[in-house]
């Protein structure tokens, strides 16, 4: 066992670092607490053109591509060390991590030629169609509809749950070109402009008060033929090999932001009263407090073992689904401690003078309860984990 | 960075893991534990022929000088087969104490004797009080013309009754004390405690008036709670790895049930009701697994969080053993409670593991006073830079 870094990897990891700490914008939070969703943005796609000069946009791309070819390794030192710096995400977050990723292992030349650039400058922003209203858990349920018509496709059909929406100048869109065909065949992967006539994108507003995700919805929209990604009727095969990337590193950023509050909430502990001292000294607490400390912590920990396995075996494996189960239910609990630990305080939101952290806490107790549910319920993970890792008999 | 058992110590964990289903099976757990001490004279003396009693001794005690990782990987193993008899005492208790003795002499003859498999050995700490913290020992060692007296009472000694020595926790002149003292002494009550886990028998140790000569006193005062500390920590590592395996078994047991077992015309592995236990149960095996094997490589690289490692480890799998025992016997159904099925011998193991050397409860507010009292909020420690940052 060995927990530390490679020379090459410090190298790397301080690179970057001191990069980060010269470049992060100081109105950063500024920005982040006060700007509508669209100034944001612009001021995240600027944020990315800047990270994309400097070379560190896309690092796991090959560099043929624009990469850097970065290591897995080296893909984890850059989640953490954005986390750490509290640096702004970059705004073409899914082109970076699922769609590139994607047009690189399945794309034709021209492809990768027209879009993968526009990914990593951030000057064409990507969202992914794959849910539906029909289609969530059951992915494979998929309905819109691609019927070919020359040189073109018609999409009719409807999208949901679809984060960046509102932003995305493209869309990696899940479809079903095989009218006659069910489940996980004669599905098609097609890249659609969103600009396309035809095209409505309606904000879905969440549980916390902002639309994060939007509804997309596709009346007659024509896409040129050559806009399919890999093989028509083989998009559910496309489509998962994206999923995989999504869950390799996005732990180890999450670890760190969990981490970061956890400290937070510690130098709180010393203020916020309880049963007339400081709740620090409550002893109640204390428990509920070491415990989010283990957990975050056994996060941490899996963390480094599920990296370990993948540099082994060379792909991300089911075992991705342990970590997510562990991490959006360790997350759930943790904002109930703090919201203990807060008391009253913690219901008052954004813009309350009285209100901890500008109602941050408010907002993360909310947001949290989205965790088990996106990208995979923690119902799905389970049924993987049960069926894939365990080898139980498939339920449905 | 590589988190995962290297090709030899991979090799090391098989090895220990056929040895084990070969000469101790359930069968022989089974048969020890409706005995008196649950020692098996025949299989301890097979297990130190495989030298794992000097495991992690060093070698001018005819130990092989290993790590805490190896050390790690053979209790996990042990765990899985539910291994009765005094090994853990021994090895994981005696020894590191040992180690911690400023007397020579002793130290020589005892760990060469442990690392043989010629002595086995019980540590006595808890009292009336069933306080792990150091601080509350008050059994009573006094000087007298030989050497020492001790008076008082021990309780929750893992196997006492067939230790050829003890080493007893005591207070002398206000300080922590270590006294080495042989079976056979005068004045030493064993009697056993009937309870839960009658694969690790517990006993009570009361000394009355015991006299032990001057050089059986290890270590007194600042080194006598070094050494307590070290071996609180050796002990503590070793067991959330043992408990990991037990872990591991109840998993594999379930889950082998629950594909076979058929109701409504299928496995009842099929239905998401039972699957999602059976999930739980891997993330709770693994997740100790990730933190008893960083307590063990913590404790064997002396890193300075190592104290915090090992109480993360067993806050974490106190909870998770027995959450995935109570799983294993629901899973069961009817058969988990039966005496019949094996899930409750795992069962009682984790509850008593739960309780040795500190509950979840007991480590949480050790990590509370490491992280909350620290007076400084320490600053997000990225995955990959636990050691150097």
């Amino acid at each position: 066992m060995d927990f530390n870094l490679s020379t090459p990897e410090l190298k790397f990891r301080d690179d970057l670092r001191a990069w980060l700490q010269a470049n992060v914008p100081a109105d950063w939070e500024k920005h982040r607490t006060e700007d509508e969703m669209l100034a944001r943005f612009e001021f995240l796609r600027d944020w990315q053109k800047k990270v994309y000069n400097a070379g560190w946009a896309g690092i796991a791309w090959p560099k043929e591509y624009g990469g850097r070819g970065a290591t897995l390794m080296e893909q984890v030192i850059f989640t953490e060390e954005m986390a750490r710096a509290g640096a702004p995400p970059l705004a073409n977050v899914l082109g970076l991590i699922l769609i590139g990723p994607t047009v690189i292992a399945f794309g034709t030349d021209a492809q990768k030629k027209r879009f993968l650039p526009n990914i990593l400058n951030a000057e064409e922003i990507w969202c992914q169609g794959f849910s539906e209203p029909n289609a969530g858990s059951d992915l494979a349920n998929v309905r819109t509809e691609a019927r070919l018509d020359g040189d073109y496709y018609i999409i009719n059909g409807q999208k949901v749950w679809t984060s960046y929406g509102w932003a995305a100048d493209w869309c990696a869109l899940l479809t079903r070109s095989d009218p006659a065909s069910t489940k996980h065949h004669g599905l098609t992967y097609i890249l659609v402009n969103m600009k396309s006539p035809g095209v409505e994108v309606r904000p879905l507003r969440q549980m916390t008060g902002e639309s994060e995700f939007c509804e997309l919805f596709f009346h007659d929209v024509r896409v040129p033929a050559e806009n399919v990604l890999g093989k028509v009727g083989d998009g559910w095969n496309v489509a998962i090999g994206t999923l995989m990337h999504e869950r390799a590193t996005l732990g180890a950023g999450m670890q760190i932001t969990f981490k970061r509050q956890f400290d937070r909430l510690v130098e709180l502990s010393h203020t916020i009263q309880r049963n007339g001292q400081p709740a620090a000294a409550d002893p109640v607490m204390r428990q509920k407090l070491a415990q989010s400390f283990v957990d975050i912590e056994i996060m941490r920990l899996n963390q480094m073992r599920a990296i370990t396995r993948i540099n082994q075996n060379g792909v991300p494996g089911p075992e991705g689904s342990i970590q997510k189960i562990f991490w959006t239910e360790l997350n759930q609990r943790f904002q109930q401690v703090a919201a203990e630990l807060l008391g009253p305080y913690v219901q008052l939101t954004k813009g309350d003078g009285h209100a901890i952290d500008d109602g941050a806490w408010a907002y993360s107790f909310l947001r949290a309860r989205g965790n088990t549910i996106e990208a995979g319920t923690s119902e799905i993970q389970r049924n993987i984990v049960g069926h894939f890792v365990l080898g139980l008999p498939k339920s449905y | 960075m590589q988190f995962a058992l290297t090709e030899t110590q991979q090799t090391l964990k098989n090895t220990v893991r056929k040895f084990l289903a070969a000469e101790c099976p359930i069968a022989e757990v089974r048969k020890l534990m409706e005995t008196e001490t649950a020692l098996d004279p025949a299989l301890w003396r097979k297990i130190a022929e495989q030298g794992w009693n000097g495991m992690i001794l060093p070698e001018e005690y005819g130990g092989f000088g290993m790590g805490m990782v190896e050390m790690a990987a053979t209790m996990e193993e042990m765990g899985r087969a539910l291994l009765p008899g005094p090994f853990f005492s021994t090895v994981l208790m005696a020894g590191p104490l040992l180690e911690g003795s400023s007397n020579s002499s002793e130290k020589q003859k005892y760990l060469s004797a442990i690392a043989s498999g010629e002595a086995k050995a019980a540590v006595a700490l808890l009292e009336d009080s069933a306080s792990w913290s150091p601080d509350a020992v008050q059994l009573k060692a006094a000087s007298s013309a030989s050497g020492y007296t001790l008076d008082g009472r021990k309780l929750f000694v893992w196997d006492a009754a067939v230790a050829d020595f003890l080493i007893c926790v005591a207070r002398l002149n206000a300080e922590i004390a270590l006294f080495l003292i042989p079976a056979k002494a005068g004045g030493l009550g064993i009697t056993d405690l009937p309870a839960m886990d009658s694969t690790r028998k517990l006993y009570q140790v009361a000394l009355d008036s015991v006299s032990v000569p001057r050089e059986n006193l290890l270590a007194e005062g600042k080194p006598a709670r070094a050494a307590l500390e070290h071996m609180l920590g050796v002990a503590t590592a070793g067991l959330v790895a043992e408990m990991t395996g037990g872990m591991q078994r109840l998993l594999e047991m379930t889950v082998e049930y629950a594909k076979t077992r058929k109701q409504f015309g299928r496995p009842i592995g099929q239905f998401q009701a039972v699957q999602h236990l059976c999930a739980d149960m891997l993330v709770y095996t693994e997740s100790s697994r990730s933190a008893a094997y960083y307590a063990a490589w913590a404790i064997q690289e002396r890193v300075p969080e190592a104290g915090l490692a090992v109480s993360v480890a067993k806050a974490y799998s106190s909870d998770a053993y027995r959450e995935v025992g109570n799983r294993a016997i629901q899973v069961h159904g009817g058969m988990g409670f039966t005496w019949e099925n094996d899930a409750h011998l795992f069962y009682r193991r984790a509850k008593a593991s739960e309780l040795a050397f500190g509950d979840a409860t007991y480590h949480r507010e050790r990590i509370a006073r490491m992280v909350i009292d620290a007076g400084h909020v320490q600053e997000a420690q990225p995955i990959l830079s636990a050691v150097h940052s």
